[in-house]
């Protein structure tokens, strides 16, 4: 069949990852345990992003601080197909992925507070979270940058013949650098162990795709280095989870990457000094209807997986958890300033 | 009396090699990854032969995509490998300066102390082979100027041989620059030739009037100069720094502090440069040793051209150095 790269993509782009010639029925309801799960982790994103921006408010908070507000699904769905010791790479909005990676909020809390408890002790900041125990290599600030990280990363899992993936999450805005594009190729052509989340939120910092993008497909992008391809409802955690976990299939098998586009759309501004006067209100207004939590929770009532008591429950958690939090980084304590040097190079011993 | 080291005749690039092969037959992690450096054998050489001796799976071929394989060179070398990136040429570094700055040299400090980045990126720098203003220039120095990375050049046949397993067991990244004029460079290396430190500089040649002090492809007009000084019965010591980042300040204040005088000699453009850096250091710490203020042969500041006249004038010259130090000590009184 002489089937062109566009009619590819396109055939991908109804849902279909390579290989899948039926359609799959659409959201189908998980267990409630599962459900809990995935409610409480974008719970847990959602009101931490809230308390972070009273905080940024109140000057508890400071530098650049990008909230993941509206995305949760994303995160929370992708990181539930990871195994733990799996690597991710992130961008400078990865508060959501850190927390649904399962470092501790009071870490993180603490190092957006800049205090040595941080989990960067205070080095990094709100764009730069590392956790070396969960294989957490960063927060990167570098729009693009960290692809070629991720392709290292799993370079060097393919090297040592272990079965780990990395997963590489970024923005549509990174598909406009070099770096992109030169990832993409290195990793299809070595078939290295590396899944691309592209999330898709549609505006880089101000600036609309169509704006940017002299062809807006970016599954055709991806494709065209050979890489299997495919856009998913980024507002449908079960979705989002769904297509990861194929996605992570496909890469564990060792046929190299893939490329998975979540749309999706963040509700907030860009980061706190944003008075967002490239889109209207009107369509901030329309997205917010597909609110990931609250679309969620249509879903788990129509199923009856749980009820009132429920959620109540698991809102007292995620406060509780939170207040929790903002008392660990309150109560953290400043790094000495003599060690301000610490870490420029490795403690060497010779 | 000790026996005399065995030794073979060998020219930088072979050293160079000799040290990549070892490094890959000690440790399963090293592997060389860059533009043509398998079936090519390496834009110039280095690396000839090593495909077929360990496979393409640690010789390989990268797309020119300097940004990714640089980047993925760190991403590696988190991941538990010793890698070896090789760019072809300084100039073309830039392409993946993002990596080398933003990434490699801020990861550790960023992640407090998390993740440390076991690296090391050859390249080839300087002029002396009429390759022009985009494979010529030497920007070692702009390198010097960033924390969280350690900048070796090696100028001698021994630390061809030996700074490279000294920079893989180094936990954080080492950028090797390789002065393209030095590779054909050819004399005797004692058959067990190894490891080297590359903390430390080194005085090439003791002397007591003048201190001429350089790095990389300028050593061999150092010592040329200082040669020709001697038959006019200057003096002159010559340093090799050998690591430009961290500097060993030690070592030149140690030699300024001895012969009273300084000519700092880099390939590189003065202004704002390690030239500029290390006289500063001199007139911090050691301004009331100095006989004459600090003098520095630099390189002209031009894109390099491609004649040979005018690349020659360009670059640091014996005569250059000769005639710094000359006037230098005509004000001696």
């Amino acid at each position: 069949m002489n089937q062109t790269r566009r009619e590819r993509a396109r055939a991908d782009a109804r849902g279909n990852p390579p290989g899948v010639s039926q359609p799959e029925p659409a959201s189908p309801a998980p267990d409630r345990e599962h459900a809990l799960l995935l409610m409480r982790e974008m719970l847990r994103i959602r009101r931490f992003e809230e308390k972070c921006a009273e905080l940024y408010s109140a000057a508890k908070i400071r530098g650049f601080l990008h909230l993941y507000i509206g995305e949760e699904a994303i995160a929370v769905g992708a990181i539930q197909a990871l195994e733990p010791d799996d690597a991710i790479v992130a961008t400078y909005r990865e508060h959501g992925h850190a927390l649904a990676r399962g470092i501790s909020a009071a870490s993180i809390m603490a190092e957006l507070y800049g205090k040595q408890e941080g989990c960067s002790r205070g080095r990094g900041g709100s764009m730069h979270i590392f956790d070396a125990a969960t294989r957490f290599y960063g927060g990167n600030a570098i729009v693009g940058g960290g692809l070629p990280l991720a392709v290292g990363l799993a370079l060097a899992d393919k090297m040592t013949r272990q079965a780990r993936v990395t997963a590489c999450f970024f923005g549509e805005g990174a598909v406009a650098e070099g770096e992109f594009h030169e990832s993409l190729n290195l990793a299809a052509l070595w078939k290295l162990p590396v899944v691309f989340f592209c999330e898709n939120n549609l505006y880089a910092m101000g600036t609309a795709l169509k704006r940017s993008e002299s062809e807006t497909d970016l599954c055709l992008k991806a494709s065209s280095y050979e890489i299997p391809a495919w856009p998913v409802d980024g507002m449908d955690v079960v979705a989002c989870e769904d297509a990861a976990r194929r996605a992570l299939l496909a890469v564990r098998a060792g046929d190299g990457p893939c490329f998975v586009e979540f749309r999706t759309y963040r509700f907030r501004a860009h980061s706190m000094y944003d008075p967002q006067l490239y889109r209207t209100k009107e369509e901030v207004e329309e997205w917010k209807k597909r609110d990931p939590i609250t679309t969620f929770e249509t879903l788990i009532r129509a199923h009856n997986l749980f009820d009132d008591e429920d959620l109540k429950r698991l809102e007292e958690e995620v406060g509780a958890e939170l207040a929790k939090a903002v008392e660990f980084a309150e109560a953290g304590t400043w790094e000495p300033v003599e060690e301000l040097t610490k870490f420029v190079y490795s403690e060497r011993v010779r | 009396m000790t026996t005399p080291a065995k030794t073979v005749r060998i020219t930088y690039r072979d050293a160079m090699r000799e040290a990549i092969r070892e490094a890959l037959q000690r440790d399963p992690r090293v592997f060389l990854m860059g533009e043509d450096v398998g079936r090519y054998g390496g834009c110039y050489a280095v690396s000839k032969g090593l495909l077929d001796e360990f496979g393409p799976e640690r010789i390989r071929d990268t797309p020119l995509s300097e940004s990714a394989f640089v980047g993925a060179g760190i991403g590696a070398a988190m991941g538990g490998m010793r890698p070896i990136v090789e760019i072809m040429t300084v100039n073309f570094s830039l392409l993946a300066l993002d990596q080398i700055v933003n990434n490699a040299a801020t990861i550790l400090y960023m992640s407090g102390g998390q993740f440390n980045i076991p690296l090391v990126i050859r390249m080839t720098t300087g002029a002396g082979r009429q390759l022009a203003a985009q494979h010529s220039h030497s920007l070692e120095g702009w390198y010097a100027h960033i924390p969280g990375i350690r900048i070796v050049a090696p100028a001698t046949l021994e630390d061809a041989r030996g700074m490279l397993w000294t920079a893989l067991e180094d936990p954080d990244p080492v950028l090797i620059f390789e002065n393209g004029a030095l590779y054909n460079m050819e004399g005797e290396l004692a058959v067990d030739a190894g490891a080297v430190d590359i903390d430390k500089a080194a005085t090439r040649r003791a002397g007591t009037d003048v201190s001429l002090i350089t790095y990389g492809g300028s050593l061999g007009k150092a010592l040329a100069a200082a040669a020709e000084l001697s038959g006019a019965g200057v003096s002159a010591e010559v340093v090799d720094l050998r690591t430009l980042r961290p500097l060993d300040t030690a070592t030149i204040i140690a030699s300024v502090t001895r012969t009273h005088r300084a000519v700092i000699i880099d390939e590189g453009w003065r202004s704002g440069s390690l030239s500029a850096e290390i006289s500063a250091r001199i007139m911090e710490m050691a301004f009331y040793e100095l006989d004459a203020p600090v003098a520095r042969v630099c390189g002209a500041e031009v894109p390099m051209p491609y004649a040979k006249h005018l690349e020659d004038a360009a670059a640091p010259q014996p005569s250059a150095i000769v005639a710094a130090v000359r006037g230098m000590m005509a004000e001696r009184g």
